[in-house]
């Protein structure tokens, strides 16, 4: 059976507020942030409201969305006056807790995020990394209220463009449904929950424990769909009664996917996928009615830190 | 958590549960609904009493212009001109999408001798997918706003309320539109909500009355906001009747289906009661359970106003089910609960509205009530 070390965690950022309107990630951060850490741990948490000019106004984005900002390119752009605030704010970030790809970033770079969508809990991350596919695990193992799962989107990290690639390692927690501009107590319950949970792992981790490996599933990113919209690009249907909520349920072909306006259905013709961010209000802009992925099994090695 | 709360279509309804339990002292609340003492046949006299076990307001004679009574039926004027709003929010979508559709197509909006007209009230919000651009349309028809002469200095809605006011009013005028549909969406899980803005609106209660009939066993719950304090002066107060359609759950911002169909259907059903009613139909009396807006409860905040308490679990998505002293009302974020401490059972509804937060509104109560509407025939 493999086996993987890696050296103790000693610094973990827990952002939040990275989209303004996304409460769970604002309330957790803030939260974390008056308490100010008690327990003595083996290592240091920094909670960080990434975009306080958007939390300010409860919108997603004051110019341009933060969490696209992170690319190498964008993180290189030379800064101007005119500059967008979140490019200006992803650069900032990248030197608090980076820099991306750089000795000095954190650790671990958790990112609290909520959705429209009927996604449960997710882990959403860049590569491969033994570490985090652990962590879920570990969620899993201990979160039984909501269905906990991985995404993998299969990018390189210079074109990895949201904020967790920031991290040495890194991943989203991506929490739904819940509606923009809400604060639901289940949803920030077991968000808050999947927090402590990372901490406490790490806790583990750093004091020796030994990490049994085994089979995770992952939902492997393939593609985005569009609404169908006519010649001037407004949108003719909405997604299909029997599609609305279905994340993660498997898509075959001759499934609902759509019901326009005046009632004829559209359906899926193509392999069986798994389809999630179904409906996510942000992605109307993005051109994404849902998202598109495959089921991928990973055989973890287990995994302790590094002694020296 | 799991799947979302049931929607729409099986909304269990409270008004039918006619022997619901209530502690010692629920005053106010209607334990069941009995047959409605008879109308006096004589022109004008109307019984007015209220018994103690029930709220029943008896409608006073010509509380309306342009309304006699014959008998016991009141005569009113046909409804000639109808508007249907959507859009007074912008990021409120089943209403942008229905009034874009019959924009485009208005053949399922045609009915006989009624002229209606779709229409997006917030063009600027809708485009911007916001609720406002500088501040709530669905607040600005104030008499102060309507009445205020100026240009651009005064915020958009306030400008775009004047203009409204001069396409669809004079509000209290007798040019204004006879009926204006006011399409809204609530992250609150409210299922259909028709909401009344006067108990003594016959037409309207008629027409909510034929809306509950025509689309059971699906559920439409009636909201009276009569609030002297909490009212406020919406979009479609310019008209002589108006009418709110609120349909939740659904995120600002997102086009649900069901949601979307539902709101189509009540629609069609509110458009055949007009014109049922224009080519001459009498609808009898009849009584009409309303939920009335009675007290707005805020979130729990700290000295810098930051919310230090979310909506119990317990009650969220609870809309329009009993509250109870002492059950469960807010949880605070490291998971203490708050109770409810009315001194009576209520029924809230609003229930973490997104767009409620900065109006400092966590959820409203309400008190049970039947509304007795007297029978109506065009004049």
């Amino acid at each position: 059976m493999e086996h993987a070390s890696f050296p103790p965690l000693s610094r973990v950022a827990i952002c939040g507020g990275t989209h303004g309107n996304e409460m769970t990630g604002v309330y957790i951060v803030r939260e974390m942030q008056k308490k100010k850490e008690n327990a003595a741990r083996s290592f240091s948490i920094t909670p960080v409201l990434t975009n306080p000019r958007a939390v300010d106004v409860c919108r997603r984005y004051a110019d341009m969305d933060l969490n696209r900002c992170f690319t190498d390119a964008l993180l290189r752009s030379p800064v101007t006056n005119s500059m967008p605030y979140e490019l200006r704010r992803a650069q900032e970030l990248n030197t608090q807790l980076g820099p991306k790809g750089g000795k000095e970033a954190v650790d671990l770079l958790v990112d609290l995020h909520n959705t429209t969508a009927n996604m449960g809990l997710c882990l959403i991350f860049y590569s491969l990394d033994w570490l985090t596919l652990h962590i879920l695990k570990y969620i899993q193992n201990k979160i039984s209220s909501v269905p906990v799962r991985a995404i993998q989107l299969d990018i390189p990290l210079s074109d990895a463009y949201s904020l967790e690639a920031v991290g040495k390692h890194g991943f989203a927690i991506e929490v739904g449904p819940q509606p923009h501009g809400v604060l639901r107590a289940d949803i920030f319950n077991v968000a808050k929950k999947a927090v402590d949970l990372t901490l406490e792992f790490i806790q583990e981790f750093n004091a020796g424990r030994r990490f049994e490996g085994g089979e995770v599933e992952a939902y492997t990113f393939v593609k985005s769909i569009d609404y169908p919209r006519d010649s001037s690009g407004e949108i003719t249907a909405a997604i299909h009664p029997e599609l609305q909520d279905k994340d993660f349920h498997l898509l075959r072909s001759g499934d609902p996917l759509f019901l326009s306006f005046s009632g004829e259905t559209v359906k899926h013709d193509g392999e069986d996928v798994y389809p999630f961010f179904i409906n996510e209000c942000a992605y109307y802009e993005k051109k994404v009615a849902f998202q598109l992925a495959l089921k991928t099994t990973f055989l973890l090695p287990s995994v302790s830190v590094e002694k020296n | 958590m799991g799947e979302p709360r049931s929607q729409v279509s099986s909304l269990l309804s409270v008004c039918d549960s006619t022997t619901t339990s209530q502690p010692d002292g629920g005053g106010g609340d209607v334990k069941d609904v009995k047959t409605q003492p008879h109308l006096n046949s004589e022109a004008g006299n109307f019984s007015t009493g209220a018994s103690a076990a029930f709220s029943v307001s008896t409608p006073p004679p010509s509380t309306l212009p342009g309304m006699s009574f014959h008998g016991s039926t009141a005569r009113l004027s046909e409804a000639r001109r109808v508007a249907i709003f959507g859009g007074t929010h912008g990021n409120e979508m089943s209403g942008v999408a229905l009034v874009n559709l019959w924009i485009k197509n208005s053949d399922d909006i045609q009915r006989r001798g009624v002229d209606i007209k779709p229409f997006i009230a917030n063009p600027k919000a809708v485009e911007k997918c916001v609720r406002y651009v500088e501040t709530d349309l669905n607040r600005a028809f104030t008499p102060e706003n309507l009445s205020a002469s100026g240009g651009d200095e005064f915020p958009y809605e306030v400008r775009r309320a004047q203009e409204i006011n001069r396409m669809f009013g004079p509000k209290g005028s007798p040019e204004a539109y006879d009926v204006i549909f006011d399409l809204h969406n609530t992250t609150s899980n409210m299922g259909c909500t028709l909401i009344l803005e006067s108990s003594k609106d016959h037409f309207n209660l008629q027409m909510m009355n034929y809306i509950k009939k025509a689309i059971s066993p699906a559920s439409c719950l009636v909201l009276l906001n009569e609030h002297p304090l909490l009212k406020y002066s919406t979009c479609r107060s310019v008209a002589k009747h108006a009418v709110g359609l609120e349909v939740g759950p659904q995120p600002q911002g997102v086009l649900r289906s069901n949601i979307f169909e539902a709101m189509r259907v009540i629609l069609k059903h509110a458009l055949d009661f007009i014109e049922l009613f224009n080519e001459g139909m009498e609808f009898p009396p009849c009584t009409v359970e309303v939920f009335r807006v009675n007290e707005r409860i805020d979130y729990p905040r700290d000295a810098n106003r930051n919310i230090i308490a979310m909506v119990h679990p317990n009650l969220q998505d609870c809309d329009w089910e009993p509250l109870n002293p002492g059950d469960p009302m807010f949880q605070t974020f490291d998971g203490k609960t708050i109770p409810y401490q009315g001194s009576c059972t209520v029924y809230p509804t609003f229930i973490n509205e997104a767009a409620y937060y900065e109006k400092q509104q966590a959820f409203v109560t309400t008190r049970r009530e039947t509304l007795a509407a007297s029978s109506i025939r065009k004049a």
